[in-house]
């Protein structure tokens, strides 16, 4: 079998929704019936959505890409020699010197779409468990100092600094200590969590691993979402061959020292994302959000001290460790160190995912990269941040990504999903929405979340009632009425889920006032 | 949170379920925060949870049975009785909408009357670079239009 080619089609579950499981089935027929040996790999995906199921061959010259191909074209590509990299109207040339991946700076995603998911000999050859053999080598609060000089804050939202986390849990002193990861990655408009589950799963379970080290946890939980069934399977596959290998149980690499991991599936509520409720759901209980203090640091999972990361963080640790926290430190500007993988989303024409250092703006992202909209219209809106996260206008599409500076305009960059939409879009049906998935998934703990939510859905129709009336008195009351209920959830609740819902609900009343029926303030003075 | 659970009653176990639920019991129950794992295995092997098997639940863990039957309720995923042919999912969320996910829902409604399914919404399934996105028994689809989305259902009357 030595004369075979490798001919790689992703597994990830996009490319699955776009066929990709049909054309490997065609490929597979294709060559037997050719009598043309061929090695199929069921890689992860790139990340270039618009070109999945996104078919590569592994040639001389590096792999050769071809893309979308779909299961009937796949018999037309073998008549080309597709598999010696012959030329056909969906090849699209090297991968690798593809613009949209090019550009990049694929630090946690240096992987993906490259190797066989839970591939072991894979991962290593690609630099996989460097990092923990690093931390096995040094101390516990080296490790911890290397996290916080490399300056990683956490990529599930908050931005808050992993390292002091680390060091609190550190420093705690009990006889059993958690990592958790949360990977609910409730937001629209966000895959990389899932990406990295099902695309390079080890790269998690490394991180975590190297937390457990540095913090003396036994024990962690991966609490992933039931809308990601691929996730789960590659996660237990992948924990399962790791634990046989020596780097998960009783004692990871030789070293002595235990870890134990443990996959937990949700059950489809949007706040158990939020970490307090998510360890009450691990622990079997209703997603409620506990009120801090105490910090999960100190009283976390099962009353004891726990690690809280997203998956995103935890996958920027191998790294870190493995080259060093300046390497990664020098990626990113001002307190927003090293990179992120930034999810292109929405009514937009190349849809997937960018790696980036901190510093890149949102209209290089949505335009350089996503090339505008999908439907070819003007873009109206950029949702950034998931559904807590505002609506930005254009006046703030050259301003570099970076936590500080964005917050600083009312921009939130969250978990970095950007969700574009079209001038066909209607904001006061997207505020309205923002208040009924509040409505939704508020978990009910306190009043301004989840009765104000559905008061807010109200006010906005009363609102659009007195707009289809003319009636302008009416419209100003109702006005008026939103913004006060606004103020009531961002300062009366416990979580950012009623603190936060606001946000793209007065971001697309002030920067859309001519879809709630208002004059445009702006235009009348210009 | 709000979900109400219908008339639950109406769907007694039966033996063999009962002996699945047992089953379930006995190789869960020592696990810490077992509940939901187990809620997960009942349902996967059942389809639903069944009223009557809330009680064996709480007698295992040693807890009272509105607590059982509260995390039941709160959490979209699981139900209290069967669905009604295969569950399709339509995803309800912003990438979506900004795809025109609304007037696909709108459509489905109508087109899943006449079909055999449970219709309903999701909010994400990481699909929204290739919006609008579906869920079908186990299987995702990607920009779904209304005229795929037809097909789609007319591929499972077919398979059935
Ligand atoms: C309503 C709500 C939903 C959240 N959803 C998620 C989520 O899906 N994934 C995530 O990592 N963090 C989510 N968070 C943030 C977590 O509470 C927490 O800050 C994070 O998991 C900590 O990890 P990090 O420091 O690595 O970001 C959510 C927060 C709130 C208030
Ligand atoms: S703000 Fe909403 S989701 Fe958060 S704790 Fe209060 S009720 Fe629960
Ligand atoms: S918003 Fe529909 S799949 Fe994410």
């Amino acid at each position: 079998m030595s004369t075979a080619v490798k001919i790689y089609v992703p597994r990830d579950s996009a490319a699955l929704a776009l066929g990709a499981d049909e054309t490997a089935a065609a490929i597979q027929s294709e060559a037997k019936k050719r009598n043309i040996a061929i090695e199929l790999v069921r890689n992860s995906s790139r990340g270039l959505f618009w070109l999945e199921p996104l078919v590569e061959v592994a040639t001389q010259k590096g792999r050769v890409a071809y893309g979308p191909v779909q299961a009937e074209d796949v018999a037309r590509l073998f008549d080309v020699g597709f598999q010696n990299g012959g030329a056909h109207k969906l090849g699209l040339g090297l991968t690798e010197e593809i613009d949209y991946l090019k550009k990049q700076e694929r630090l946690t995603f240096a992987r993906m779409g490259i190797t066989d998911p839970v591939s072991l000999e894979d991962y290593q050859a690609h630099e996989g468990y460097a990092g923990l053999r690093k931390a096995l080598e040094i101390k516990p609060t080296d490790v911890v100092q290397q996290v916080l000089d490399s300056g990683l804050r956490g990529r599930g939202g908050a931005a808050f600094p992993a390292g002091i986390k680390w060091k609190t849990v550190a420093a705690a002193q009990a006889d059993q200590k958690y990592v958790v990861c949360n990977a609910d990655e409730g937001d629209s408009g966000t895959f990389s969590d899932r990406m990295t589950m099902e695309g390079d799963p080890y790269m998690l379970i490394e991180g975590m691993t190297i937390a457990a080290m540095a913090t003396g946890a036994t024990r962690g939980y991966i609490y992933v979402r039931s809308e990601y069934p691929h996730a789960i399977a590659n996660l237990n596959e992948a924990i399962a061959r790791a634990t046989k290998a020596g780097f998960l149980g009783d004692s990871v690499l030789g070293s002595g020292r235990a870890f134990h991991l443990e996959v937990r599936k949700g059950a489809g509520s949007y706040v158990c994302g939020e970490e307090t409720a998510m360890l009450e759901s691990i622990e079997g209980k209703r997603g409620i959000v506990r009120a801090k203090p105490p910090i999960p640091a100190l009283q976390g999972l099962f009353g004891k001290p726990t690690v809280i990361n997203n998956v995103i963080t935890y996958a920027s640790v191998p790294i870190i460790l493995a080259r060093g926290a300046a390497f990664y430190a020098n990626y990113g500007m001002g307190r927003s160190k090293g990179t992120l993988p930034i999810q292109l989303a929405g009514n937009i024409k190349h849809g997937g995912l960018v790696e980036k250092a901190f510093g890149v703006t949102l209209r290089e992202l949505v335009f350089t990269y996503g090339g505008g909209t999908a439907s070819g219209r003007p873009v109206k809106a950029i949702q950034v941040g998931g559904p807590l996260g505002a609506y930005v206008p254009e006046q703030h599409w050259d301003l570099p990504m970076d936590y500080e500076g964005w917050t600083a305009v009312g921009a939130t960059v969250g978990h970095g999903g950007i969700v574009v939409h079209d001038d066909t879009s209607d904001m006061r049906k997207l505020a309205r929405y923002a208040m009924e998935f509040c409505a939704i998934e508020s978990c009910g703990k306190c009043t301004p979340c989840r009765i104000g939510s559905t008061r807010g859905v109200e006010v906005i129709d009363r609102l659009a009632d007195a707009d289809r009336q003319g009636k302008p008195e009416v419209k100003a009351q109702q006005v008026k009425l939103l913004r006060d209920l606004c103020d009531t959830m961002v300062n009366g609740s416990l979580c950012a889920m009623g603190g936060m819902t606001p946000f793209p609900v007065l971001s697309a009343l002030n920067h859309y006032p001519q879809d709630f029926g208002l004059s445009n303030p702006d235009k009348k003075a210009a | 949170m709000n979900k109400t659970t219908g008339t639950a009653r109406n769907y007694p176990s039966s033996p063999q379920q009962k002996a699945t639920v047992r089953a379930v019991l006995d190789a869960r129950s020592q696990q810490p925060g077992a509940l939901l794992p187990i809620l997960h295995d009942i349902q996967d092997q059942l389809g639903y949870i069944p009223a009557d098997v809330v009680a064996d639940i709480a007698e295992a863990l040693n807890v009272s049975r509105a607590e059982v039957h509260g995390v039941i309720t709160y959490y979209h995923h699981f139900r209290s009785e069967p669905a009604q042919g295969a569950v399709v999912q339509v995803c309800r969320a912003e990438a979506c909408q900004s795809c025109g996910s609304e007037a696909l829902w709108e459509h489905a409604s109508k087109s899943a009357a006449g079909h055999n399914v449970t219709l309903e919404p999701v909010y994400c399934l990481g699909l929204c670079a290739t919006a609008p996105a579906v869920q079908i028994r186990d299987k995702f689809h990607a920009r779904v239009t209304p005229t795929k989305f037809d097909r789609l259902l007319a591929q499972l009357k077919e398979a059935a």
